[in-house]
């Protein structure tokens, strides 16, 4: 390999702002093909700057992707559109990062972050939701490979995708915890069948996918045989960084539409919803305060517990608010805009209407942990209290009751 | 710039002089012993934190004696004193009627009296009813006429000890606001008994009282108005420490009480409660930082930060502190474990400065959100 780029660029924020500026000089985004812009930056080490050289990355401090983007976004350039591919960024990719082999590292890595391919996470089955640790679908050892056959459920993205992080059973004798492997499986073979889950909103966002003898190559494994459930964690630590991070403007979220509701002097508005308006408003902008103290917290050095209060609040927040707008828009709050089925490229939890804001945020206590795992989660992690009795950790996963 | 919403490394000091002193100086036995004797407080422990850590002179300018500091450290202070639900007069005296002084202009008499204040010589307080809330009309309660002051104010903070009354009244020509000393002939202060037995309220007469005048109609309903702001600010930050005494306090009960055979705080019930009250923490504290930070910069958000905070803040506490009793079960409800004194601060705290729901209606329009007509 060349030498390095730290060597000769500084890893401070004028020594990225320049590298883009350099960039930027040679790739104009004006002229330049889309797909052929965002490849050349990954090689360039600015599409994640916290990732090493070679793999999209300089090996700089976290903290000065923005730096990069602010020159991109003032140049016009084009950007990876990563709310369509969230899956892929926030949980495959540092996943791959920490278990996968250089060729793995170096196959998948570049068309992730270009958006060239999509990626879904095959975890949660109907047998195994908040007890993730417990999933069934089953991986055999055939020769040079792996035959899959199982049923994934709540899988966004997966009829888009071109890959997806699946964990699946490989040691049914083994407990639970230890029974598991980490695979990438190819989502256009033969055995992966991909079907709309329709929800309470009417729309699908998300999907079932059934698993029939599915074939995944030894070769796209990540980790050892029955370190899934450590690889995993990996991918779930990630999956609440992604969830908690991102600073907020006053009324950024589901705050601002009921506010911007209130301000039009909807049918239902009298002193009383007046005074929970208030108390939510407020509450939202003491949560809103409660996460940038605490990324003032990390970029102090000193991360707190209180990520997990973060979705806790915001959960509880999206669904208080989203339920008085409905009240406060009166017989309009009777009417939904559409039932059918409809299959969105990313979800909006303040887009749409009223009703499809109040049913989808029914999910936020839901996914990525549901708020009473949270809760105990809060309770034995940070309040220091007795761990729930478990009766499953030292069983073979076979003999467990389900 | 951006708020600091964490600690810095003086106010953690800070902080950690105070609880030293208050563990040592104000166990709960001896909170319950001195309001026994008839809710006077405890001087001593007053006079300790005046003169021994400058509590009461934090945000008081170098040149009247004081340490030049903010309205950070001072609510770190209070943060402190609610967790040990001390019974000193901190909130009316170096909270309230020090920045009333403060806001007046500098003058011979506001001056002294400042520097005697911050210094612990004397107690001073503000003459408002303790529930007063910002955005309401200024008091005319007392009247002022030619430097002489008549009128009665019911429930001040701490109006017993104090050697100085701060004393909003109305003049021939509008708003002013006076000195009084407790000594001249025409005060009463009685002492009525206090739903917070660690905070004592008096209720104040004044009958043709001689007054020295420190703001005239130009200023002294802002002076007024700033002060109530600021105390109101500062007493999120109390209730910040009042909500964790009472979350920390039923965590160790929890842990050591079994019945049927387990660890109460094994319950998932219980524990799910506790996470909770842990939740509402979180916030509540980031919100009263921000507003001991916007007060203590002077910032443009202030008034919104402080509405955030004290309505937040006042249910927190009041929350916090109605879950430490009832998950003690049957010690909670007794008089002699401190979970009631926790009780009754959080619920007068409630309503000290405004209530959530008078808070909401100023907090509002500031925001763009206007009751419904």
């Amino acid at each position: 390999m060349s030498e390095s780029v730290a060597d000769t660029v500084e890893l401070d924020a004028e020594g990225l702002r320049s590298r883009t500026r350099e960039f930027l000089a040679s790739n104009d985004p004006a002229t330049t093909d889309r797909g052929e812009f965002l490849r050349a930056r990954f090689d360039a080490g600015l599409a994640w700057v916290h990732y090493p050289e070679g793999l999209g990355g300089l090996g700089a401090p976290r903290a000065l992707q923005p730096v990069v983007d602010a020159e991109l976004e003032a140049a016009g350039a084009p950007d990876n559109e990563p709310s369509r591919i969230g899956i892929g960024l926030g949980m495959a990719a540092p996943t791959i990062l920490a278990f996968g082999t250089e060729e793995q590292k170096q196959g998948f890595l570049r068309p992730l972050w270009t958006g060239e391919e999509v990626w879904c996470q095959l975890f949660s089955e109907p047998g195994a939701g908040s007890d993730l640790a417990s999933v069934g679908t089953r991986a055999e050892r055939k020769g040079d490979g792996w035959r899959v056959t199982g049923q994934k459920v709540w899988t966004s993205s997966a009829h888009n995708a071109r890959w997806a992080i699946l964990l699946a059973r490989t040691d049914p004798d083994a407990p639970k915890h230890k029974g598991m492997s980490y695979f990438v499986c190819d989502m256009t073979d033969p055995g992966v069948e991909v079907r709309p889950l329709r929800q309470i909103t009417g729309e699908a966002e998300f999907n079932e996918v059934f698993l029939s003898d599915a074939w995944i190559p030894d070769s796209n494994r990540l980790g050892e045989v029955g370190e899934g459930w450590r690889v995993a964690q990996t991918t779930l630590m990630n999956e609440r960084v992604a969830i908690g991070g991102r600073p907020m403007p006053r009324e950024g979220g589901m705050s601002g539409v009921v506010a911007d509701t209130w301000r039009k002097r909807p049918e239902g508005a009298d002193a009383a919803t007046y005074d929970r308006l208030m108390a939510l408003w407020v509450e939202a902008e003491a949560l809103r305060l409660a996460g940038k103290r605490l990324g003032q917290q990390l970029a102090a050095g000193s991360p707190g517990p209180e990520g997990s209060a973060m979705k806790l609040g915001f959960a509880r927040l999206s669904q208080e608010l989203s339920g008085l707008e409905l009240e406060l828009l009166g017989q309009e709050g009777l009417r939904y805009d559409d039932w059918s089925l409809r299959r969105p490229e990313t979800v909006n939890f303040t887009g749409r209407t009223a009703g499809y804001r109040y049913l989808r945020a029914k999910g936020n206590s839901i996914e990525g942990g549901t708020s009473e795992v949270l809760r105990n989660i809060i309770a034995e992690r940070v309040l220091g209290l007795p761990a729930e009795a478990r009766a499953d950790k030292d069983v073979p996963w076979k003999d467990l009751p389900r | 710039m951006s708020p600091n919403l964490l600690y810095s490394t003086e106010e953690q000091d800070l902080r950690a002089s105070v609880r030293d002193l208050l563990t040592d100086r104000c166990p709960p036995e001896r909170v319950l012993e001195l309001c026994e004797e008839g809710g006077t407080g405890d001087p001593a422990l007053w006079h300790t934190l005046a003169t021994q850590l400058g509590a009461t002179s934090l945000n008081v300018p170098d040149e009247l004696g004081g340490q030049g500091a903010s309205v950070r450290e001072v609510a770190v202070v209070a943060e402190e004193l609610g967790r040990f639900v001390a019974p000193v007069p901190f909130l009316g005296s170096a909270v309230l009627a020090t920045s009333a002084l403060l806001g007046c202009r500098a003058g011979e008499h506001r001056d002294a009296v400042l520097a005697e204040v911050a210094a612990g010589n004397r107690t001073a307080t503000l003459v408002v009813p303790l529930s007063s809330c910002v955005g309401g009309s200024f008091p005319t309660a007392v009247r002022a006429r030619e430097g002489r002051l008549s009128g009665s104010v019911r429930t001040v903070a701490e109006g017993a000890g104090a050697d100085c009354l701060i004393v909003p009244a109305g003049g021939a020509e509008g708003p002013e606001l006076y000195v009084v000393d407790a000594t001249e002939s025409g005060v009463t202060v009685d002492a009525v008994t206090s739903f917070d037995i660690t905070r004592p309220v008096s209720d104040v007469d004044l009958e043709d009282v001689a007054g020295v005048r420190i703001a005239g109609p130009d200023l002294a309903a802002t002076v007024l108005e700033d002060a109530v702001r600021t105390g109101a600010g500062v007493l999120a930050s109390e209730q910040v420490g009042v909500a964790e005494w009472c979350l920390d306090s039923t965590v160790e009960y929890l842990k050591q009480r079994y019945q049927f055979g387990r660890a109460l705080a094994s319950y998932q019930a219980l524990k799910h409660r506790l996470a909770d009250l842990w939740y509402e923490l979180v916030v509540a504290r980031a919100a009263a930082r921000y507003a001991a930070d916007q007060l203590a910069t002077a910032g443009d958000d202030a008034p919104v930060a402080v509405g955030v905070a004290q309505s937040l803040c006042a249910r927190v506490a009041r929350h916090a502190a109605e879950e430490c009793v009832q998950l003690h079960g049957g010690i909670g409800m007794t008089w002699e474990h401190p979970a009631h004194l926790y009780l009754k601060r959080a619920k007068a705290d409630e309503i000290a400065l405004g209530s959530p729901s008078a808070h909401h209606g100023v907090l509002g329009p500031l925001v763009d959100l206007h009751p419904a007509p």
